[in-house]
């Protein structure tokens, strides 16, 4: 019960207070209110990972990258050592 | 979707655990501590594609599976009410009392309503005034700030028929508990992610030295999975004890300050009972004086029950990684989904569920 998903904030609707700071979030198409205010920074576009109809973080798109660069870099050192042979 | 389907990638699955197989030269054992996990775990095989040297176990994860018997039993207490509105996420229905479950307390009249959020509780409040609505908060730290926040939007509403039924706790000395036990022989560990965001894992460093074992923070999808536990076996491989993020698109080592900072105006920490375990000091969270109108217990006083489990129930052995669900001899005939005897069956990320789920087939075989 402690998944969390990621989903993109498609429009901030209500930000009269930071307790109530609410945004529409896709979940691949599904919408949801969520909650924002563990995120006050959040905008419009940005990822975030939302549990039980509040976001926990902001997704770091740089960082979600690394683990396919470090995929690639493991592919090219592997075909490196077999051009090698 | 984005963010999930990438980590995913079978092809890439398999070159990594290719490289665990290459790296492995002794036996190792590593426990993960998240239901999400144990799910994705049994659910795309990983645990049979890692080298037979590396073995995983399922640790006390699920707070759902971990929840006390005494709190259910003041869960249908409360929820058979009739001037309670019983809120409650879904999966807690099912989880057997001493002698019975909310499902049973819904089917006799009681006014049970699943959730999606705790705020959807508050805004039940909200449309009720007459009626008194409580909101069972289970969880673990990924939990603790919505259910803390559901708290402060009452108190700001000033929401006189509003409380919690509150039943928080904390990975950390969780952890401890096992590490400390005199027979571990758990290697290394994989922190569940999503605690993690919230939490950040400064907690962990002690850990790690303290116990001489190596902590990886983890995401949820089998990349995730996988990657962290290559992370974990070149630290147990090189004989380092290291915490490490292999989260990062997600958790920062300090973690989400505002959440933690709701969560601390809320809550505060205090022991907690295990269900299967038993006490670990301060393992959990209650309600703050400030908030203590906000508490359940305290408005109907619902009483104590003492817990007596199904004798055959090994769930706590299970939870603590000493047994395997399959050295359970309940499991797949006496104890099922449909007819669940402990927790751990119930929650569709317990242990023994997923493996009645991902793996019955084999138990057939086996038998
Ligand atoms: S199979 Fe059922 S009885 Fe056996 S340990 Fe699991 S939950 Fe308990």
């Amino acid at each position: 019960m402690c998944l969390a998903i990621p989903g993109k904030i498609e429009e901030i609707i209500d930000a009269a207070d930071a307790l109530g700071r609410v945004a529409r979030v896709s979940f691949g198409g599904a919408n949801r209110e969520i909650n924002l205010a563990c995120v006050p920074e959040a905008q419009v576009g940005d990822y975030i990972l939302a549990h039980v109809g509040v976001a926990l973080s902001i997704i770091d798109a740089e960082e979600a990258e690394k683990i396919f660069d470090y995929l690639r870099q493991m592919e090219e050192s592997s075909e490196t050592k077999k051009d090698a042979n | 979707m984005k963010y999930l389907d990438e980590y995913r990638d079978p092809r890439l699955a398999s070159k990594m655990l290719k490289r665990i197989a290459e790296r492995t030269s002794r036996r190792w054992t590593i426990m993960e501590i998240c239901g999400g996990q144990t799910h994705t775990i049994i659910r795309s095989g990983i645990d049979r594609l890692l080298p037979d040297k590396i073995s995983i176990l399922h640790g006390p994860g699920c707070p759902v599976c971990v929840t006390p018997v005494h709190i259910i039993d003041k869960a249908l207490v409360l929820a058979s009410r009739t001037d309670v509105i019983f809120c409650t996420f879904g999966d807690m229905m099912r989880v057997p009392g001493n002698k019975e479950d909310l499902l049973t307390v819904k089917a006799r009249g009681g006014d049970i309503r699943m959730v999606y959020s705790p705020l959807d509780a508050v805004q039940i409040a909200r449309n009720n005034p007459r009626r008194e609505v409580v909101f069972f908060a289970v969880g673990f730290e990924t939990t603790a700030p919505a259910n803390a926040m559901a708290v402060l939007q009452a108190y700001r509403d000033s929401l006189d028929n509003f409380t919690l039924l509150v039943s928080q706790v904390l990975v950390p000395p969780a952890i401890e508990a096992i590490l400390s036990a005199p027979d571990n022989r758990i290697n290394g560990f994989l922190a569940a992610g999503h605690v993690c965001t919230v939490m950040g894992y400064r907690e962990y460093n002690p850990l790690a030295e303290k116990y001489l074992v190596p902590i990886v923070v983890t995401g949820f999808e089998p990349l995730d999975i996988i990657q962290g536990i290559e992370m974990l076996i070149s630290q147990l491989e090189n004989g380092t004890c290291r915490v490490e993020n292999q989260y990062r698109r997600a958790v920062t080592e300090a973690g989400n300050l505002k959440a933690q900072h709701i969560i601390n105006e809320v809550f505060d920490v205090t022991d907690r009972t295990w269900r299967g375990i038993g006490n670990i000091p301060l393992s959990g969270l209650a309600l703050r004086e400030k908030y203590r109108d906000f508490d359940a217990e305290v408005r109907f006083k619902p009483g104590d029950t003492v817990a007596c489990e199904s004798s055959e129930c090994i769930s706590g052995l299970i939870l603590q990684g000493a047994k395997n669900p399959f050295d359970c001899p309940a499991f797949g005939n006496r104890c099922t989904p449909e007819k669940p005897l402990g927790a751990t069956m119930v929650s569709s990320e317990g242990a023994c569920a997923a493996y009645f789920r991902y793996r019955a087939k084999t138990v057939e075989k086996a038998g």
